[in-house]
């Protein structure tokens, strides 16, 4: 986020068109990256499991939707203490007017809150991939509505609010390295600490089931991407955004590269899922670094991270934690990269003065606050995430039975199948009387 | 009469139903059906993790000859199915006991 108001002075900003709506458009553009990552998800895994993969982003949308303009953003976004803000206001936007600024800024209150809201909508979405095939369908949902208010808020208000003790360390995160990438991603890592493995991981092939479906979401989220990272400077009147949006897409090409590289030298092969996996290393890596760096350090931040992420994905295997898709590896990885490396490669010619080792003075104090910030978000989220997974498995059961997830979570949670494999069109499922039947609350396929 | 069953590489279907046509079958039955011989599988590489996929994909053509056609339409659909390498297939027939033709209840050959 902006951590210097755009204004001179003495003048008190207006309100800027060029810049509302700019915000307005951003903040679709980061919408569509949840059913963009949706369909990135879905096409990874087993043909079984599509439409509870899909469900799972797209049921974030609904309810983070709604607690946002409920209390989310006024306990984000508030000001209160370094750890958590309140702004009664803004709860339920039932105060605020329609022309009132975001302070120190030329647009709305209201276009801020809805662009903050996507992000939120976003983050717990990226943990779903961690925990495919297996999770009942109404225990994510509850896990969502939680782990929002207990883990996205604050660290959304230690990384971005105006009284955030990391925004006030001077720890950088232009669109969220740590507050989206490593929060969902350790996160990801606490509960499928608490909840285990699929069933037959390590063992059963669990191949993705429809490439196509992955590259589709990957260029939807690049292309969302953009709204989440050139947006967050919130407005055009200096140019950092500008510099965020070519940086985001320099890293990028960057991080596709070194992935593809890295396995054709490791694995002999250029593949599509490499491709599609390295440009969202490279998005994620660039998130929190691409408003400090230079182009030319965008492409070695992307490239570190293509290298770093597909290397990650491995040690799931290694260490025996069921990261379905990658989450941890991807995100958490990639976000740990990109942040410690604005204490190397920020130019001070960006967003702020601060310069990285490699820049200014030489000096090291950037990447000890880059630690600061990366080390407390990871394992706040951690711990956090496991604890509310631990509860809700005690109370209403994390996952599905054995027998459900073997069979296939859509049929058991969604009384739906994702693709009618057969040539007639209706297979054996061809009853009426099923159709009709309302009243029996699943359908038996 | 004989069931004449060849599993063999999907992408010859065409020359292989041409071939029966030309000697003058009227009818077969086509499946997709996975499996390996000598050929076995192949590996694929998904995210490093390297996956070894057993059963290829093939097809299963089924035909019903009479007794003194039969080794004459092995040898056509062989001809039809071989590329040389290695995964081409297998043909095999297995004596039937009848066969009817449902529309008009005829038996035996003349059901063919």
């Amino acid at each position: 986020m902006a951590p210097a108001a755009i204004t001179l002075a003495a003048e008190a900003p207006k309100l800027s068109s060029a810049n509302t709506g700019f915000m307005l458009i951003c903040s679709a553009l980061v919408l569509l990256m949840t059913p963009g990552l949706a369909f990135f998800y879905g096409g990874m895994v087993r043909v079984k499991s599509t439409l509870n993969m899909l469900m799972m982003s797209f049921v974030s949308i609904g309810i983070v939707t709604i607690l946002w303009v409920l209390y989310g953003f006024s306990l984000a976004f508030g000001t209160s203490n370094g750890f958590i803000g309140f702004n009664s206001d803004w709860l339920g936007m039932s105060n605020v007017g329609l022309t009132e600024l975001w302070d120190g800024y030329t647009i709305p209150i209201f276009v801020f809150m809805v662009f903050q809201m996507m992000f939120a909508v976003i983050t717990p979405a990226l943990i779903s991939g961690a925990i495919a095939d297996r999770v009942k369908f109404s225990a994510w949902a509850l896990f969502v509505a939680l782990w929002l208010t207990i883990v996205y808020v604050p660290v959304a208000h230690w990384v971005w609010g105006a009284d955030g003790w990391a925004y006030k360390l001077g720890v950088i995160d232009f669109a969220g390295g740590t507050a989206v990438h490593i929060n969902a991603g350790a996160g990801a890592l606490g509960v499928i600490l608490v909840i285990g493995k699929r069933v037959g991981f390590k063992k059963d092939p669990m191949r993705p089931h429809s490439l196509p479906l992955v590259m589709l979401g990957a260029g939807l989220l690049w292309f969302g991407w953009f709204g989440f990272n050139a947006g967050s400077w919130l407005g055009n009147d200096d140019g950092v955004g500008a510099l965020m949006f070519v940086n985001t897409q320099v890293a990028t090409a960057a991080a596709m590269l070194a992935w593809l590289a890295y396995e054709k030298i490791r694995h002999g092969a250029f593949t599509t899922l490499g491709a599609a996996s390295g440009a969202v290393a490279g998005l994620v890596a660039i998130t929190p670094s691409g408003g400090a760096v230079s182009p030319l350090g965008a492409i070695a931040v992307g490239a570190i991270a293509g290298v770093a992420c597909a290397a990650a994905v491995g040690l799931k295997f290694k260490f025996g934690y069921d990261d379905s898709l990658d989450v941890v590896g991807v995100h958490m990885v990639g976000g740990i990269i990109g942040s410690l490396l604005i204490g190397f490669f920020a130019t001070g010619k960006g967003q702020s003065a601060a310069t990285g080792v490699f820049y200014g003075d030489h000096s090291f104090t950037q990447l000890w606050k880059q630690f600061a910030g990366v080390g407390a978000v990871l394992g706040y989220s951690l711990v956090a995430s496991a604890v509310l997974a631990f509860l809700l498995d005690k109370t209403l059961g994390m996952r599905v039975t054995e027998d459900e997830e073997v069979s296939g979570i859509d049929q058991a949670e969604h009384a739906e199948t994702a693709y009618d494999f057969s040539g007639a069109g209706g297979g054996v499922v061809s009853s009426v009387s099923a159709a009709l039947a309302g009243t029996s609350k699943k359908v038996d396929a | 009469m004989k069931l004449i069953t060849a599993v063999v590489k999907p992408h010859r279907l065409d020359e292989i139903k041409e071939a029966l046509q030309a000697f003058g079958v009227h009818g077969l039955t086509v499946t997709e059906a996975s499996g390996y011989g000598r050929q076995r599988g192949h590996t694929e590489v998904y995210r490093g993790a390297e996956y070894t996929v057993d059963l290829v994909p093939k097809i299963r053509i089924e035909v019903l000859a009479e007794d003194e056609d039969a080794e004459q339409l092995i040898d056509v659909v062989v001809k039809a199915a071989r590329t040389g390498k290695i995964g081409d297939g297998k043909v095999w027939s297995v004596p039937v006991e009848t066969a009817v033709r449902v529309r008009t209840g005829e038996r035996g050959p003349d059901a063919l």
